[in-house]
């Protein structure tokens, strides 16, 4: 065998001993890197938990209703498998809506619902112009 | 691989450079320049994002740029290590700082879109703590290849350092499938895309044109490193005679 050719096959056995290694490294991350649990991830272990961790799914359309204090937002997430009710008081995102992402950062409580103390919007893979989106969704812009 | 080695002549592979770094940064700074035009001026803002959106324009080619770079340096590790071909030493060392810097901009760019459409600069989801690891990455190797390089090393273990950092593309590429992240999934794929038409046309404008004053910015810094090179053998030669 040439060196050349034992070069080329070292080469290769650490490319595949570095994929190899990685995938073992991704398959052990896979719930740990997770950003966020979704509603139906909400197992009584998280519950018992008691920490804070971040909720994400879809804001249940129809669900948002804000109490009388005029800072305190109520609504439902659901992943379309499970929901769960949210608690937040403060200024929620721009891009915070029904039927949009929403990843919000607080602690569950011990009936399952979720209480945040922050929220993120979360912006789907779709770009459209606001005609095509029709009115229900006013685009904002810089102009008075 | 004859294909390959008819460029191991540094005098041929100069010959090919010297026309083609301007024609390259001659045609990307056109194509920028268009991209810049229709991307703020010819296209409609987005439904939810509104003229955010806009961002992406420069966000998704440096996004391209930061991996395609990287794929770069490893493709040219492995050529070096397993050919001995010398020019690839000297590509990847070209590519790690506009690789590196294309890397930031991708950063600095999805932070600044970030804050009005999260509602964050930052956040230590899949997708992005991945790009940040390979922005240290790209240090660690123009750290590691320098240090080399001025010990007198042959470049090998900045080559290899290059074929094992290859391991974060794949992991940056489906972070946002894999895992649950703040970061949306892809909108370009192969076959089609989630991106309207009317707001997508002119990033492939801006793609072509990063790419080419990519091209271009390595290949005056190959040339750079070539002429360090060629001077410091001159040098040497003086002082041993």
């Amino acid at each position: 065998m040439k060196a050349k050719h034992q070069r080329l096959w070292l080469v290769g056995a650490a490319v595949l001993a570095i994929a190899v290694a990685a995938l073992l490294a991704l398959s052990g991350l896979r719930d740990q890197a997770a950003f966020f649990y979704a509603p139906s991830d909400v197992t009584p272990d998280v519950l018992a938990a008691d920490r804070a961790v971040r909720l994400g799914g879809m804001v249940a359309g129809g669900s948002v209703s804000r109490a009388a204090d005029g800072v305190t937002v109520r609504f439902i997430v659901t992943d379309g498998r499970a929901t769960t009710p949210v608690r937040f008081a403060g200024i929620v995102p721009d891009l915070f809506r029904e039927g949009s992402g929403v990843v919000a950062e607080g602690r569950f409580q011990r009936d399952g619902s979720f209480v945040a103390s922050n929220l993120l919007a979360k912006h789907d893979e779709k770009y459209m112009p606001p005609e095509l989106a029709g009115k229900m969704h006013e685009t904002k812009t810089l102009e008075p | 691989m004859p294909a390959l080695h008819a460029f191991a002549n540094p005098a041929r592979f100069l010959k090919i450079a010297r026309p083609l770094t301007p024609l390259l940064g001659g045609l990307g700074a056109l194509l920028v320049a268009i991209g810049c035009w229709a991307g703020l001026t010819q296209t409609p803002p987005d439904y939810l994002q509104g003229e955010s959106v806009r961002i992406m324009y420069i966000h998704v080619p440096s996004a391209w740029l930061g991996m395609g770079g990287w794929s770069g340096i490893a493709l040219s590790s492995i050529a070096f290590l397993v050919w001995r071909h010398p020019l690839a030493d000297v590509a990847a060392r070209a590519i790690a700082l506009p690789g590196a810097t294309f890397a930031a901009i991708c950063l600095v760019t999805g932070a600044i879109w970030g804050r009005p459409t999260w509602g964050t600069y930052w956040q230590w989801d899949g997708r992005l703590t991945s790009m940040l690891l390979l922005f240290f990455v790209y240090l660690g190797y123009i750290a590691l290849a320098r240090a080399d390089r001025e010990r007198g090393g042959d470049g090998r273990i900045a080559a290899l350092f290059g074929i094992a950092g290859t391991v974060l593309l794949p992991i940056i590429r489906y972070s946002v499938v894999w895992w649950n992240t703040l970061h949306q999934g892809p909108s370009i794929g192969l076959t089609r895309s989630t991106i309207d038409t009317s707001i997508l046309w002119p990033l492939p404008i801006m793609m072509a044109g990063f790419t080419f004053l990519f091209g271009s910015i390595v290949l005056m810094r190959m040339r750079t490193f070539l002429a360090i090179a060629k001077a410091e053998a001159r040098l040497r030669r003086r002082t041993t005679v």
